[in-house]
This record gives C-alpha cells, structure tokens and sequence, in this order.
C-alpha cells in the first residue's frame, strides 16, 4: 500500500470493542471481530445468529426472499401472506429500477399486495383467504406468476402455501404459482431468505423454456439487482461488446428470462452471498460453470470483461472488449485526476450487505482511499475468507432448516460447457471459475473486519478511527452523520446511482467528492475534535 | 370496504410500529420488540426514512426454536443486554405478531426477570403495550404504548396546578409548537409522547446511547394527580386512550378534542387552555389566528370550491376535512386505512352536511380503493402522505404531503399541522400549490397571480 495511514493499535480497539459486554456475549463477539491478515486470512465467525438485544442491521428469511431476489422482476406478481407491515414496509423500498419494453408491458413492481391477515385469519387459518387473493390477482393481471411469501405466523399456524399455490396453479392453468416457506423468524438473516428463494426459482421457473437464445456469448448474470439502475450500465456495457445477456437474476428482468436462463453458456455472479447457490445448481444440472466478477470500480469493470472474454476463448470478442475500455476509460480517468487530489489519502469503512462492503472497496481504492475497517451485515465465512474455507463450515442447527436441494444433472438438457481441462486451464489464467477468493485477501494488513456489527460496535469504530467516510445503510446514516463523518448509504445509494461499469464508477467519484470535501461537516465538531487525545493513538504504519 | 379481500397498496402501517414511536417519546427509553429481528429492521428503516434521526429498536430475535416454544429465554437475554450496553431507564416492550400468535404472556416473562434480577442492582423500569400486527394500524400501537406508559408510571396525588397534554401522533414540530403554547399559558404541563427532540435534534458534542429529550419518567408519574388531560383524535376512544384511563383511575377529567387543525378546531383547543388555566389567550396567538383569518381572506379565491381527496390516519383525516370545509375546499373522499367504525360519525360532527356535500368517507380501504372511489369525483388535489406519489402521478394531481410517512421529500418531520400556527403552513401550502397548477398551465405565463 503506497498510502502511509496511521491507525490505531487493532488489538486495541478490539479490547475496546468487546469490554461493555457480558462475559458470554464478548466472548461470541470476540470470534467475528478479527485482525486481518491478506496472507494467512483468519477465521472470522459469520453467519451466526445475532444475540437478543444486540441491536443489528440484519433483516429477516423474508426481506431476504421477497425484498432482494424475488421482488426486482417486473412481471411476477408478490403476494404477501402476513399482517400488512411486512409487504408495506417492501413496498418499492430498495430501489429496484426496471425498464418494460413498452408503456403496456407487464410491471407490478409498483405494487404492494398483501394478504392482509387478522385476527380471525391467525385463529381459524389464511389459507382461503390466501387463495382469494390469488384468485383476484389473476383476475385483475393475468400475470405469468404469482409468487406467495409467508411471514412469521403463517408458518405457525399451519398454513400450507405449497399446497395453496399447486391448488391455485391448476385451477388457473396458465399462470405460474408457487410459493415460499420463508417466514421471518428462519434463519439467522436475510441470508436465508436468498437461499430460499434461489431454491424456489430454481425448482420453479429455471428450465422452463427451452427455446433456443441467438447470440455468440450467451451469459446471465446473476445478483445483480439493478438498484438505482446498475443492471442498466451493465447491459449497456454488455450490448457494446457484443454479450448476449440471456436472464439477469434479477434486476430489470423477467419470468420469461429467467425461464429460458439455462440456455446461456456462463453464469457470471455479482453478489455472491444472495446468488450463488444458482450457479452450483444450474453447473449440476445444466452444466454451466459460473464465475465471480465484480462490475463494481472501473478497473474491475474492465478486468471484469476481460475475464468473460478469456471465458469464451474468442479472439473477435478479446479484441472487443479492449476497444470497448479503451473507450471508455478516458471519460473515466479525466474524472479520477480531478477528483483524487481531494480524495487521496482518505479512509473508509464499509459495514454493509453480503459482498458490498467488498466490492465497494475498489472504487475506493480508484480514488486513492484506504479502506481501515470492513464487515458484512449477513454473509457467510466464505464471503469473508474465501469458498475454500467451504468444507470447513461447521452447519448449525439455523442453517440445517434451510433446504439444500438435490440437483442432478438433467438427462436431456446437461451439457458441460467446458471441459474439466479447459476450466483448469482458465482458473490457471486468474478466472474466478466457481470460486471467490472473498474479500479479507484484497483488505490490509491489521485492518478490522467485524461481521454482524452491532450499533454500539460501529459508533466506537468511528470514534476510534475517525474515518472520512462510512458506508452503510439508512439505519446507520443518522446515527454517523450526527457525530460529524458522512454516511454513504449502498443499499439505496442515497437515491443516486448507478455505482457499476464506468459511468457507475464516475458518479461514484463524484458523489463521494462531494460528502468527503462537503463544507458543511466544517459546523458539525466530531466528539473527538472536542475531546482530549485518545490513549488509543499509539500509531503505526500500515 | 370493497369487496375485494387482499390489501393491494396499503394506506395503514403496522401496529408495533407505532408503538416503536411512542416509546422513542420517553427519555431515556429504548424501544424493545418482542418477536424476530426482521420487524425491528424494517420498523428503524421506515422511521428513520421519515425522521432522518438514529432510532435504535431491539429485538428478541426469535429463531426456529423460540417459534415453537415460547420467546421467554430470548426475551429475558435481549433485556439483559440492552440494559447493560445502553443503561435505559425504560425499556418499551411491544409484541409483534410472531409472539401474539404463540401466546406469549408478556407480562408474566417480565415479572420472573424481575424476580430474577431484581437483586443486582437497579433494573430499568418496563413498559408493556400488547400490538399484535394483524389487528389495528399503526395508530393503535401508538395509542397502546402511550396508555401503558401511563399505567406503568401514574401514582395518584393531590390535585395540583397541571395539564397532561396526549397529542397522539404529531410531527416533532408540532409538539415543539404545543410546548411553546403550554409554556405561554404558563400552566405546568405533562406532554407525552415527546419525541420533538429525539426524533429531530442536533450533531452530538458527545456519545449518546439513547438521544437526549423525551417525557422524563417522573413528569409521567405526575400524570395522576393533573388537573386535567387534553387528549387529541376524534375517534380515539376512552377505553383505548392514556386520558381515558387516567380520569377512570385517579378521576383526572379527560378534555378529549380532535386534532386543531383549522381555526374552529384550534379555538376548542385554546379555550380549552383559556378555561383550565383561568388566563386569556396569550397575544402572540392572538395574533397568529389574526394573521390567520387574514391569510384565508386573502387567499380564499384561490381555493374555494376545489376539490380535494384526503387520505391518512383517520384522525388527522377528519380534522384536515373539517379544515378544508372551512376554507371553501370539498373535501369530497375522505380515505383511511384504518377502521374505527367511527369516522363519519366523528367527521358529520364537525361538518354535519357530509352526504349534502357529496362527502365520501371511507374507512379500511387500500389505494387501490381510493383510486376506484375517486373516479368521477374530479379532484384538484391529493392531500396525504408519500404513498400518493403513484396516485398523484398517475392521474396528474399536485400532492400536498402532510402527516407521516413522508420519504420523497425533505422535511416531514418539521412540517406543521396544528394550531393557528399550523393551519397557517397548510393554508399557505394549498394555495400556493393551486397557483403553481394554474402558472403552470397557463399559455400566458402570468407572474403576478
């Protein structure tokens, strides 16, 4: 690293970290609170669940479900089985951005269907009444599919949503309907959800259609979710190099799409925690490999696709590829030379999502900051050390209840797309082929990395490190911006975006410019501006 | 209600909600939800969309396991933890719908950890409101929490120079508003919920678990022996309200008012203070209803005979209708998602002539509902919260944004409602919204209107 950052002791802030606790809770949370190390990377403890009054950022199996991987496609139409907040408080609230074909096109992502449930409906069951909701979607939409979500008491009270939709399916006849086990209480986070709805989608809708996709280099790309429009650059950028784009999973995507998404040739993965339970099924079934890029940066943009054209082995698509970065790099790099004098040297933290807080830390790096601490709100060890560490993982009893399918290759329709041979040679070559190296071996040496970072943990972070900027979600900006460091919010994105390809990358700069080198933070004194010397700044050189 | 059965584009939140709210009122409290993480999440990220303030809400984080046999470990542990690490002198309990439908008994868990604990040390003192999710709105969990508040802490007492003051769920500005006037009477007064500084405070000189400002516990105590309750919202019953309670418990008279919007409602509310306090109107108000009536003079050709759709929290709809029948505006679908049974029967008190009027008043209904009920009615404006854009949008109607939530724009929780005051910022928002309308669409392009 060619930046010298000071910054405090690590074991240190640890001790800081974990002295207000309970003996019992410091000693859960000491295991996810580690010091990095790129060459030997630590265990780090993940995907465990969140101690009882330990306030956390996670969401739940349903926001999981419904909220990230079900809710971006136009055309299904989500119905809600629980209580109203559930399905109000999804009501368009992660920004999924999606682009109908024409004004006529199918689009229900504007609308907030719930089931509504009462009292009488806990005592004496929903499921008439769930099935009267079907019954009146399909009359008022005649949509392709309806998909059933079930919140915390469905599952209590026994309500049997599989049944209700295989019952409705028939009935209906040409209307898809299936539903989703994934009341709020499963799991240990959102993290459950996606592997709930990665499995309905999968036994649901993938292979469907076989209708054959025209196109040379046929890819999906799966979890990308298209907030503030990032699906929208990628296919841009896609179009540009001649990439047929198959299926999104499932930003600006569609039920068609995603049926048809098993004729595509690669599966390229973006968020790897919500996704990638996809990719190793639709490799055993159909025999497509999938591999870990990251759209995230301009660099990684461009090795990204430098990456997919390796995949391919086509000279014509290599030589596309490099005119396109060549082209856009220069509008990309004029807005870096501009604004990296006023970002150089700048610190970061990023406690947010399942690989975000990984991938964002290369437009950091783009801008000449260092990243000094970093965690992810609901990913597994994986995410963090790597796919490697996978045999290792030690199943508890919350992830146990979450159904693995068994997946077998499909007689008819399996066809390895590439050889073991050739996928060797490609992982020689740096392709990310059915792996992800995850995020602690691009991080330094003596950075923290906190999973599941608790309130309480993240205001003494910032008071330790006193970072130029933090990243997190809505629930956290608040909190940071009263003690003086600007939040940038990436699950939203503060309502700006897009953050991906090139034109991600430079609104991105510029947004970041404007909340580090804003004057306003000038009339809000940070605690530790008005407090003497920390004890904890005995410094070193990273 | 319509016929239909499935709630499409809901015009109510949850009822743990607003209980979340109401506890944020309280200094010194933490807001604490019995059931799975996900609901306090998502009730942090949707407050916080509207106030644009850290709110902290724990949870018991029930798993599989506490599903299927009773959330009491969980429970006990999440008050363990909260109370070591944020040192609250209240924690807000409120139940969702997970821990309803098991059955859990609240109260008893509560009891045992206290029992248990009771010996190390001071325990912060526990607030029990019961909202399961599937029945009521919002509204009622924030009406809940505030009467379990009251029972909790009231202790009966002399009769002393004092007024407890149940705004129900107002903007922070509004209740810094009400202090002002409680204040300028000179009356010492109870004002609870406050969240006017929690939920809409300054950058922090110092590390705050908890946000500063709320109802001390201690006000909250001396409810009981006040010499009266003013409680806001025209359908809020007795039985359901803290006032209600208190004058049952301890014979404080509850003066139970809708929300003053307008200057009738607002003069009930100022004689109200005029008649407790035995003082006239401070003159700053005096001027300010001056102004008042000047202003619906002045602007009063702009918007007579418009016609607007009302939407929102029933009581904040029928005080706004009673207020929009006094500036001449036709009010003529007055919606809610909630369903008290009592709406019209509160709103015809106000404005008697409703069905002379063509007044539409529609409880429990979705906006699904209020699009297929406004077809016809040839509204001018859209009055009510964020979730109108797409209505707003879709058939061309300007949006005039009051109560909660609002998410698309900036200021929800500055915005005024109530007294002279308020009216006023209402007032002046309708005309200058009908103006714009007309500016806009003017070939002429007028700049004086």
């Amino acid at each position: 690293m060619e930046a010298k950052i000071h910054l405090p002791d690590p074991s240190l802030i640890k001790e800081e970290l974990i002295g207000k606790y309970p003996a019992k809770v410091a000693k859960k949370r000491s295991k996810s609170i580690v010091i990095n190390d790129p060459e030997t990377v630590p265990e780090v403890q993940a995907n465990v669940r969140t101690v009882p009054g330990i306030i956390t950022q996670r969401g739940c199996s349903y926001a999981g479900c419904k909220g990230v991987v079900l809710g971006p496609t136009r055309d299904i139409v989500n119905i809600v089985h629980g209580p109203i907040g559930c399905s109000f408080y999804a009501w368009l609230t992660r920004r999924n951005q999606t682009r109908p074909e024409s004004p006529t096109d199918e689009n229900y992502i504007n609308y907030c269907f719930s089931t509504d449930m009462q009292e009488e409906n806990v005592v004496f069951g929903g499921e008439k009444k769930l099935k009267v909701a079907i019954q009146e979607a399909y009359d008022l939409f005649h949509p392709k599919a309806i998909a059933i979500f079930s919140t915390c008491p469905v599952g209590l009270i026994g309500d049997d949503v599989h049944a209700a939709s295989r019952e409705m399916k028939e009935k209906l006849g040409d209307c898809n309907v299936f539903g989703f086990s994934c009341e709020g209480y499963r799991g240990v986070s959102q993290s459950a959800g996606h592997h709930i709805a990665n499995n309905g989608v999968f036994k649901h809708m993938v292979g469907n259609n076989n209708t054959p996709v025209e196109g040379k280099f046929k890819l999906n790309l799966l979890g990308e979710y298209n907030i503030g429009g990032d699906a929208f650059e990628i296919e841009r950028i896609f179009e540009k190099c001649g990439i047929t784009l198959v299926a999104s999973f499932s930003g600006n995507s569609t039920v068609r799409a995603i049926e048809n998404a098993h004729m595509a040739d690669l599966n390229v993965i973006l968020c790897h925690r919500s996704i990638n339970y996809m990719g190793d099924m639709m490799e055993t079934r159909y025999g497509i490999p999938w591999m870990k890029v990251n759209f995230v940066g301009a660099e990684s943009s461009a090795k990204s696709l430098r990456k997919i054209a390796e995949y391919f082995g086509d000279a014509d698509l290599k030589a596309r590829v490099e005119e396109v970065i060549a082209e856009e790099m220069p509008k990309v790099k004029a807005v870096i030379d501009e604004i990296r004098p006023r970002t150089e040297g700048k610190t970061a933290m990023l406690f947010v999502g399942g690989s975000r807080a990984h991938h964002y830390q290369d437009l950091f790096t783009e801008l000449g900051m260092t990243t000094v601490a970093a965690g992810y709100e609901f990913a597994h060890r994986d995410d963090y050390e790597g796919r490697e560490v996978l045999p290792n993982i030690k199943i508890d009893a919350d992830s146990k209840n979450i159904e693995e399918l068994k997946v077998t290759a499909d007689p008819e329709l399996y066809r390895p797309r590439k050889t073991e041979a050739e996928l060797e040679e490609l992982k020689a070559k740096g392709l990310e082929i059915n792996g992800y190296e995850g995020m602690m071996k691009q991080m330094l040496r003596k950075s923290m990395v906190v999973d599941d970072v608790s309130h309480y943990e993240s205001e003494r972070l910032i008071e330790l490190y006193k970072p130029d900027i933090f990243c997190a979600g809505i629930k956290e900006k608040y909190v940071v911006q009263k003690m003086g460091v600007p939040l940038k919010q990436l699950h939203s994105y503060d309502y700006g975006g897009p953050y991906t390809g090139f034109e991600g990358a430079v609104n991105f700069y510029r947004d970041i410019d404007r909340m580090v080198n804003n004057p306003v933070w000038k009339l809000i004194k940070a605690p530790w501006e008005q407090e003497a010397a920390e004890a904890l700044e005995a410094n070193y050189v990273a | 209600m319509t016929a239909k059965t499935a709630t499409q584009n809901a015009c109510k939140l949850c009822n743990p909600l607003g209980a979340c709210l109401a506890f944020r009122g309280i200094e010194k409290c933490v807001p604490f939800l019995h059931g799975s993480q996900g609901c306090a999440t998502y009730i942090r990220r949707y407050l916080i969309s509207h106030y644009k303030e850290p709110i902290d809400i724990a949870s018991s984080n029930f798993n599989e396991e506490t599903a299927v046999f009773g959330g009491s470990h969980n429970l006990k542990l999440g008050l363990k933890n909260v109370s070591q690490q944020y040192k609250p002198e209240v924690i807000g309990i409120a139940t969702t719908c997970l821990s309803e439908t098991i059955g859990d008994d609240v109260p008893m868990i509560l009891k045992e950890y206290e029992a248990i604990m009771g010996g190390e040390g001071q325990l912060p003192a526990m607030v029990f409101a019961s909202t399961p999710s599937y029945s009521g709105t919002h509204i009622d969990g924030f009406h809940a929490a505030v009467r379990s508040t009251v029972k909790t802490f009231a202790t009966e007492g002399p009769k002393r120079n004092l007024a407890n003051l149940f705004p129900g769920m107002v903007s922070p500005a509004d209740i810094r508003y009400l202090k002002e006037i409680m204040n300028a009477f000179g009356m010492p007064f109870v004002l609870l919920p406050d969240y006017s500084q929690t939920l809409d405070g300054g950058p922090w000189a110092e590390y705050h678990r908890i946000p500063p400002g709320g109802t001390p516990v201690r006000a909250i105590e001396s409810t009981g022996s006040a010499s009266a309750s003013i409680e806001f919202g025209s359908t809020l019953e007795a039985g359901k309200s803290a006032a209600g309670w208190l004058e049952e418990r301890f014979g404080v008279p509850r003066i139970h008012l809708p929300l003053p919007v307008g200057i009738k409602a607002s003069d009930r509310f100022f004689e109200a203070l005029e008649q407790l306090t035995e003082k006239p109107m401070p003159e700053l108000y005096e001027d300010e209803r001056r102004r008042l009536v000047d202003a619906y003079a002045d602007g009063h050709k702009y918007v007579f005979g418009r016609r607007a759709i009302l939407y929102g929290e029933e009581d904040l709809v029928i005080s706004m209708a009673a207020f929009l029948h006094e500036i001449g505006v036709v009010p003529v679908l007055c919606a809610s998602g909630g369903k008290s049974g009592l709406m019209k029967k509160r709103l015809q008190e106000l404005v008697p002539d409703l069905d002379g009027l063509g007044i539409k008043v529609r409880e429990g209904v979705d906006f699904v509902d209020i699009e297929h009920e406004a077809d016809g009615l040839q509204p001018d404006l859209l009055i009510g919260n964020s979730k109108g854009f797409a209505m707003s949008k879709r058939h061309d109607l300007p949006l005039i944004r009051i109560g909660f939530p609002i998410h698309d724009r900036f200021g929800g929780q500055r915005l005024h409602h109530l007294g002279y005051r308020g009216t006023q910022e209402l007032f002046d928002r309708i005309v200058n919204t009908v103006i714009e309308q007309r500016q806009k669409a003017s070939p002429i392009g007028y700049t004086y209107m």
